[in-house]
């Protein structure tokens, strides 16, 4: 596996204001990368650096091989390679979705077929809608088909499900999920850490401009040694014990119960909790 | 796909866009029409022999068009599509700046050939004006609309670049447009303007589109009514040029994508 995407040291100021203090990424070629963070922490600045949009202070960015600060004319061959999924825009009222998706099309040279990616986000019974008849999901999963349509070899996605109904979301991820089996990068930054749990293969936690940690969700903050907390009812209270080993302690508690434990449940850390100490911590 | 293909899409893009919304299309094409109708129903006086005010009206009227078509509608649109998004979006695609330029430039001309056309059919039917009789006459209308159109969208384009947010656009420009108007024989008859406003219009491209329009609509007794007595075609050329040369540089430092 060679890498897609190489960060090293990258800073940015504005005015006074460090908004990216010192970041190193180093991306797969073919791997889900979830960034995640509070607002303001630095991940939009850093992610539009990344996709050629900002200058950079220092530090050192290479995107599939290229500088995007530095792209001069090999611009256009460059985008021909990334997609793009910015947040909320209100553009192109007026056009429909598939004039729009059709057009943008027309813009690489190894599109995907406008009609198979309308359908795969789910507008195929909109293809004909004005976009500002649009719902905000239905806009944000038009927005993923432009997103797509270049058959991307690193593709972006900023808070791609915001407005999603949850089975929307779902039929999102399934998506993410297809194009990572065709072997393409996806740098995503998300509020829902669901969904970070669900696609990423590495999630980076960047607070105030630097970097937090990087782990797989399942490690992220240690949470895979984290203890379990078992709780129960007996005697009509709830009583609940943390737990260095759940299964033998959960054996025990049957034993004693001969048989059903009421209202049992044996609970780790989820991702979100993890995240938010991580977050309290640096404060 | 090459630059000039993908600009012609473009510009398909741009007018699907533009006809679609009636406000603009109203804003941009109709509205002269409705102006003439008014100058030209309110004063009916004879300005010259053989001339009357709407006939000076409808030269004028056609130079503002182009400031209309092309300076009006870009310098409020692109700040528009900045702020919405748009602009982001085509940057962060293969497409070249030069085939969206060249789109922008497709929809001024078009909306502006659909404006000229009404006014000329319009002046022509209610108002008495005396299309060009001579093959020179509508040689030299052609070169002014070219000219000028391109003069108008480059500077639209420039404007577009300084100005801060789309909502604010119209409030920005209108006025810069309709002082223009005012100060550069429109409106008013230029030679009856003070002296030194009419050295103020001259630094500005509508002042000279307006003469040249004049040059070619009115009898060519009418010139010795002019400021110099000269139609001073030449010189309108020369200012226009400039005007085009300096709006060009201006417009490529100016232009931003998005919203930073």
């Amino acid at each position: 596996m060679s890498t897609a995407i190489e960060v090293l040291d990258l800073r940015k100021k504005y005015g006074e204001y460090e908004a990216v203090a010192g970041i190193y990424l180093s991306i797969e070629q073919g791997e889900i990368y979830a960034i995640l963070g509070p607002n303001g922490a630095g991940k939009t600045t850093t992610v539009e650096i990344l996709e050629g949009y900002r200058d950079r202070d220092s530090g050192s960015v290479s995107v599939l091989g290229s500088d995007p600060g530095a792209l001069g004319i090999h611009g256009s061959a460059w985008r021909n390679r990334i997609g793009i999924v910015l947040q909320s825009t209100s553009d192109a009222a007026e056009l429909t979705v598939a004039e729009t998706v059709h057009h943008f099309s027309h813009y690489y040279t190894k599109p995907k077929d406008p009609d198979s990616v309308i359908e795969l986000v789910g507008l195929s019974e909109k293809r004909d809608a004005k976009i500002r008849t649009l719902s905000g999901g239905q806009r944000r999963r038009l927005d993923v088909a432009l997103g797509i349509i270049g058959s991307p070899e690193i593709l972006f996605l900023d808070e791609p499900t915001t407005g999603f109904d949850p089975e929307a979301r779902r039929a999102f991820w399934e998506l993410i999920l297809s194009l990572k089996a065709e072997g393409t990068t996806i740098v995503l930054t998300t509020h829902y850490l669901d969904e970070a749990e669900a696609l990423a293969d590495r999630v980076a936690v960047i607070n105030a401009g630097r970097i937090v940690e990087i782990a797989t969700p399942a490690t992220l903050g240690g949470r895979h040694l984290a203890k379990a907390t078992i709780s129960w009812n007996e005697d009509g209270n709830t009583h609940s014990k943390i737990s260095e080993n759940p299964t033998e302690d959960v054996l025990e508690l049957a034993k004693r119960f001969q048989g059903d434990i009421p209202e049992l449940t044996v609970t780790r850390p989820s991702l979100e909790d993890i995240y938010l100490t991580m977050i309290e911590g640096q404060k | 796909m090459n630059t000039l293909r993908l600009g012609l899409l473009r510009g398909n893009i741009e007018i699907k866009q533009f006809m679609r919304q009636r406000e603009s299309v109203i804003f941009t094409i109709f509205f002269p029409v409705l102006l003439l109708f008014i100058f030209g129903s309110v004063f009916k006086d004879t300005i010259a022999p053989g001339v009357t005010f709407s006939q000076y009206f409808v030269a004028g009227m056609i130079a503002s068009g182009l400031v209309n078509s092309g300076f009006q509608q870009l310098a409020i649109n692109i700040p528009i599509e900045r702020d919405n998004g748009a602009l982001k979006r085509l940057r962060g695609t293969p497409m070249s700046p030069i085939a969206f330029f060249i789109g922008k430039a497709i929809l001024v001309f078009l909306s502006m050939i659909a404006q000229v056309i009404m006014l000329l059919v319009f002046g022509a039917l209610f108002f008495h004006l005396h299309l060009p009789h001579s093959g020179a006459l509508w040689l030299r209308f052609t070169w002014l609309v070219l000219l000028g159109s391109a003069c108008s969208t480059v500077l639209g384009i420039a404007l577009a670049g300084v100005i801060k947010s789309g909502r604010g656009a119209p409030a920005v420009v209108s006025p810069f447009v309709i002082v223009l108007q005012f100060i550069s024989g429109v409106f008013f008859v230029f030679s009856n303007l003070p002296s030194w406003m009419q050295q103020f219009a001259a630094l500005f491209p509508l002042k000279w589109l307006t003469q040249g329009m004049r040059s070619v609509f009115l009898p060519d007794s009418f010139a010795a009514q002019e400021v110099t007595h000269h139609w001073e075609i030449g010189r309108t050329a020369i200012i226009l040029v400039a005007w085009l040369i300096a709006g060009t540089i201006l417009a490529s430092r100016s232009f931003k994508w998005s919203r930073q």
